[in-house]
């Protein structure tokens, strides 16, 4: 018993083979490279801290409630960012509203439903894949599906479907001011006779006798006359050859107004930007599911529950914390594109916050772009005046996600 | 191993007894009737087969304990009773497992409704993220629609025949999670026996619990004796002797014997048997 046996001391002798590392220079390694560390994440903060100074430097002082209620002007001091601004919470509410419930929906399937084959395994690896696609491939996508809808429908500008818009045919009177006579489409050419009703935009004279154009229209009768007549210029006179084809058509939109294709629209800004965050709404909801212990599901089917309400009732409640605070930093990658809302070719100089989901928009990014490209130093100082808008509505939208990631999660506790 | 060993024997004298003397008849000797019946059942996880013809008879209100080393199938036999092994895509069976005469294994059983009959408790306690009340609430919640005074009512009962009520009743609306495992393990029973279960199985109910939570949850299965048929798994042999009234033990897959528990610790039928309960393996 006394006697060590053979094995057992040539084991001790293998573990002392090595040549011993001394303590002390392996603790100051250690050390030295926690502050290396430390050194490389203050790198990273340095650049943020300097950012955000440098905006703030440049673009605090242009901030101001008229810089927030103001529409695009060619002039720096009048140029504010409402339109844009209100694009961009259009556009993140459409995509927030359809991309949530796609996503969840996809990840449910995936997580819970899905049998684990070939097939899934193929959806599960593209929609990783997906999620590491550049946006600006999603933005051609979005045109040609959105936008244009692959030119089933026709042209943009002049839709095959349309519904809940009233057509107006577009003809300039004797005074050189427009008209607008109702049609059932556009492809109609009104036929005009005098006596039918026209609308004209109402003018005021301004106190310093400049013209103000409101967006009321007044009906007027139209009179129409020969070119060769003798006849003294008047509000809704039109000659016979003048009135034969209309300068262009305007469609006054309800707020239901929909049109195939939807062309560059809100709606289309919206779908484009979900199918942008849509395999990580997937892919950060798939994690919430698998984060909800196994346990849970057990029980659950084990009281006779069906997978529908395990999931409807126990995994999702436990998951959507997760699932919110993945959606919300989805939604803030949103609201920061602009690559794709370029390719959409949205217009820049909108002076309208979008009325219904077929209106004209812009969102923050392409303003700020749209800014910093400009020879004028004013306007560089409205970019970071903008910037600091952008920042604090991404800001708001996280400070959102963490608030609703403690009210969810306090019970879980 | 090839015949059953139904309590004939017990029977027989408690007829007997029952006949002699009326005034005990009540007792818990009276005969039993089988609950559920297990006949040449084979299972199988993908390619390895991990029960080999089991038969065995559970009889109703009372206490069976499967007792056997790890990986010896007891736990698939369980989870067979209420099909929660259809949730392992490898898991199959043949053979029959009959609960009132209806055959459990049978595709066009209802999982759903077997699942209402057959409650289950699960080796670590596992409640919902949800209040005391809505755990209890939620079983019956998915099978009917209740009032609010019956709900609360029900939830009460469940509680108190858990043994918990007393622990928890003023603090229904918090959540389970703030429970210690002990009380939560008896909030998973009450909740097992809130939608009404004619069977409750027990996968290793006290493996995660302290000495002392054991013991309440040991008490908990002698009171529950009367109302329910209950199926035990257990590693503890000890537990096994204390709570149940008949213990079946399992090798290798196999069913190797079952019988009244104290004959199974005191006169085993088989070596292994002997070897296992005396502590010589396992």
């Amino acid at each position: 018993m006394n006697q060590p046996n053979p094995a057992s001391r040539h084991f001790q002798g293998l573990i002392e083979r090595g040549t011993s590392r001394r303590s002390a220079a392996r603790v100051r390694v250690d050390r030295a490279f926690s502050l290396a560390c430390l050194g490389i994440t203050l790198i990273a903060v340095l650049a943020l801290v300097i950012l955000l100074a440098s905006i703030l430097i440049e673009g605090a002082s242009g901030l101001s409630w008229s810089f927030i209620q103001n529409y695009a002007s060619r002039i720096p001091d009048q140029a504010g960012i409402k339109a844009p601004l209100f694009g961009s919470i259009w556009v993140a509410s459409i995509c927030a509203i359809v991309a949530l419930p796609v996503g969840v929906a996809t990840a449910v399937y995936l997580e819970e439903f899905a049998a684990k084959n070939r097939f899934t395994n193929f959806l599960r690896i593209n929609i990783s894949n997906l999620a590491g696609v550049p946006s600006i491939v999603y933005g051609i996508l979005g045109l040609t599906l959105f936008v244009r809808m692959f030119g089933l429908f026709g042209p943009v500008q002049n839709p095959a479907f349309e519904v809940g818009g009233e057509t107006f045919a577009i003809y300039y009177d004797s005074m050189g001011e427009p008209l607008r006579v109702p049609v059932a489409d556009r492809n109609e050419t009104p036929r005009l006779v005098t006596g039918s009703i026209g609308y004209m935009q109402d003018i005021f004279d301004g106190p310093d006798g400049e013209l103000i154009f409101t967006n009321d229209w007044s009906p007027i009768p139209l009179t129409i006359v020969n070119a060769d007549a003798d006849f003294s210029p008047a509000y809704g006179v039109i000659t016979v050859d003048n009135a034969v084809e209309p300068i262009d058509f305007e469609i006054e939109k309800s707020w239901y107004y929909v049109q195939f294709p939807f062309g560059q629209t809100v709606l289309a800004g919206g779908l484009t930007l979900m199918l942008v965050v849509l395999p990580v709404v997937i892919i950060s909801s798939q994690e919430a599911l698998r984060s909800v212990p196994g346990s849970l599901r057990a029980g659950s089917m084990a009281m006779g529950a069906t997978r529908l309400q395990t999931v409807w009732k126990v995994t999702l409640p436990a998951s959507i914390p997760m699932i919110m605070t993945g959606a919300i930093l989805a939604m803030s990658r949103a609201i920061g594109e602009a690559a794709p809302i370029l390719v959409l070719g949205v217009a820049l100089f909108i002076t309208d916050v979008p009325q219904n989901l077929m209106d004209a928009f812009t969102v923050l990014p392409m303003q700020i772009y749209n800014w910093t490209s400009r020879p004028q130093e004013e306007f560089r100082a409205l970019a970071a005046t903008g910037i600091i808008v952008l920042l604090g509505v991404l800001l708001a939208f996280n400070a959102i996600a963490i608030l609703i990631r403690q009210k969810f999660s306090r019970p879980l506790q | 191993m090839s015949s059953p060993q139904a309590p004939e024997p017990t029977d027989h004298v408690a007829a007997k007894h029952a006949a002699t003397s009326s005034a005990t008849a009540t007792e818990a000797t009276k005969p039993t009737a089988i609950c559920i019946r297990c006949r040449s059942l084979n299972s199988w996880y993908g390619d390895f087969q991990a029960l080999h013809s089991v038969e065995l008879d559970i009889p109703e209100n009372r206490v069976t304990a499967f007792i056997g080393p790890s990986g010896c199938g007891k736990s698939t036999l369980l989870r067979w009773f209420n099909r929660m092994n259809d949730t392992i895509p490898s898991a199959r069976a043949d053979g029959e497992i009959t609960l009132d005469g209806e055959n459990v294994l049978d595709p066009r059983c209802d999982v759903v409704d077997l699942r209402r009959r057959v409650g289950m408790v699960f080796q670590k306690p596992n409640p919902f993220p949800k209040s005391i009340f809505d755990n209890v609430a939620y079983g019956p919640r998915l099978h009917r629609r209740y009032s609010r005074n019956d709900l609360a009512a029900l939830v009460e009962q469940s509680l108190r025949r858990a043994a918990i009520w007393d622990e928890v009743k003023d603090r229904l609306d918090q959540s389970a999670l703030g429970l210690s495992g002990g009380q939560q393990q008896r909030l998973c029973i009450a909740r097992a026996i809130a939608i009404g279960p004619e069977v409750l199985l027990m996968d290793e109910p006290c493996s995660a619990l302290d000495p002392r939570s054991t013991a309440a949850i040991e008490d908990l299965i002698r009171n529950l004796r009367d109302q329910y048929t209950i199926v035990i798994v257990t590693h503890n042999m000890q537990q096994a002797a204390r709570v149940s009234d008949r213990t079946a033990f399992f090798y290798n897959g196999a069913l190797i014997e079952s019988n009244e528990t104290d004959m199974i610790f005191t006169n085993p039928g088989h070596r292994e048997t002997e070897d296992y309960v005396s502590g010589r393996f396992g």
